[in-house]
């Protein structure tokens, strides 16, 4: 039983490694269950139980922080900067941003200088967490909304 | 005075893999290799470096089998520590790790203000980055 698990746990860990390394491509749910071979539904339920959140809110995430270090480390514009991670929408950069972060993408530029700090330090540690209380499994981004008209 | 780092540890799964992928493949070379009874003191280091690493597998004596197989988890979703290496030319260690069939990057080479670093995985899930120091050909700025 062990074994299975670790099998399982090494593959969605290369799929959720594929999330840190091709946010900026059109990744979806189904994209990465590919990764780690399995079904779509069945992908994001262990990829929950495993890492405690869904592989969308955890692709989210990743956008939403690589868009907060393009904002603070770069003078790219934010509109180059949606498309720069991964978002396809303006739109929806901006309501995913503002909901994650708690300020909008302009408003977060402003307040943040350069963190000198080595890249990877600051990928695996300033991915925006889950705000106190909310339950994982809770879609109150309008995830749910984009991921059921994905 | 503490005057060197001597020994580190990580965890692996399996200690014939693991020298495989850090002496074979990723390019460090063999320490020590003692076996005592079913013990095996296992090391790789940087070529003509001074810290070991240790492999270690867990289990008996040092774990039950319960805290073994969470260990075992923890490795494998990526949940336990990882080493940082330095090299002189990133790119070329990436095509040569390709080459002999690595697939598990976690990031590809990536120029940043302070060098050019690349991040891949241990075949039982360690994170591993590789770091080439100095001024990058271009700033973080131009990468998306």
């Amino acid at each position: 039983m062990s074994q299975e698990i670790e099998d399982q746990n090494r593959r969605l860990l290369r799929a959720r490694d594929a999330m840190d390394r091709a946010y900026a491509e059109p990744l979806d749910v189904q994209a990465v269950a590919a990764i780690a071979m399995a079904s779509p539904a069945h992908f994001s339920r262990i990829f929950r139980a495993t890492f405690g959140e869904t592989p969308h809110h955890y692709l989210q995430r990743r956008r939403v922080e690589r868009a907060m270090f393009l904002l603070r480390e770069t003078d790219r514009s934010i509109t180059d900067i949606c498309f720069d991670v991964g978002f396809t929408s303006l739109g929806t950069f901006s309501r995913t941003f503002s909901a994650i972060v708690g300020e909008t993408p302009s408003g977060y530029r402003a307040g943040h200088p350069p963190i000198e700090a080595p890249h990877c330090f600051q990928m695996a540690q300033t991915r925006p967490r889950l705000p106190a209380g909310v339950h994982p499994r809770s879609s109150r981004f309008g995830e749910a909304r984009d991921e059921s008209a994905a | 005075m503490i005057t060197k780092l001597n020994v580190a540890t990580i965890y692996v799964l399996d200690k014939n893999e693991a020298l495989d992928f850090y002496v074979d493949k990723l390019g460090l070379e063999k320490g020590n290799d003692v076996r005592q009874g079913t013990y095996r003191w296992l090391t790789v280091r940087v070529p003509g470096g001074e810290t070991e690493i240790s492999l270690e597998q867990p289990g008996a004596p040092l774990h039950d089998d319960a805290t073994a197989a969470q260990i075992r988890e923890l490795i494998t979703k990526g949940a336990m520590s990882g080493l940082v290496f330095v090299v002189d030319d990133v790119r070329a260690l990436y095509e040569d790790l390709r080459a002999k069939g690595v697939t598990d990057f976690t990031q590809e080479p990536t120029d940043h203000f302070y060098g050019t670093d690349m991040g891949l995985r241990d075949p039982f899930g360690n994170a591993i980055r590789i770091l080439q120091q100095g001024k990058a050909r271009q700033p973080a700025a131009a990468q998306a």
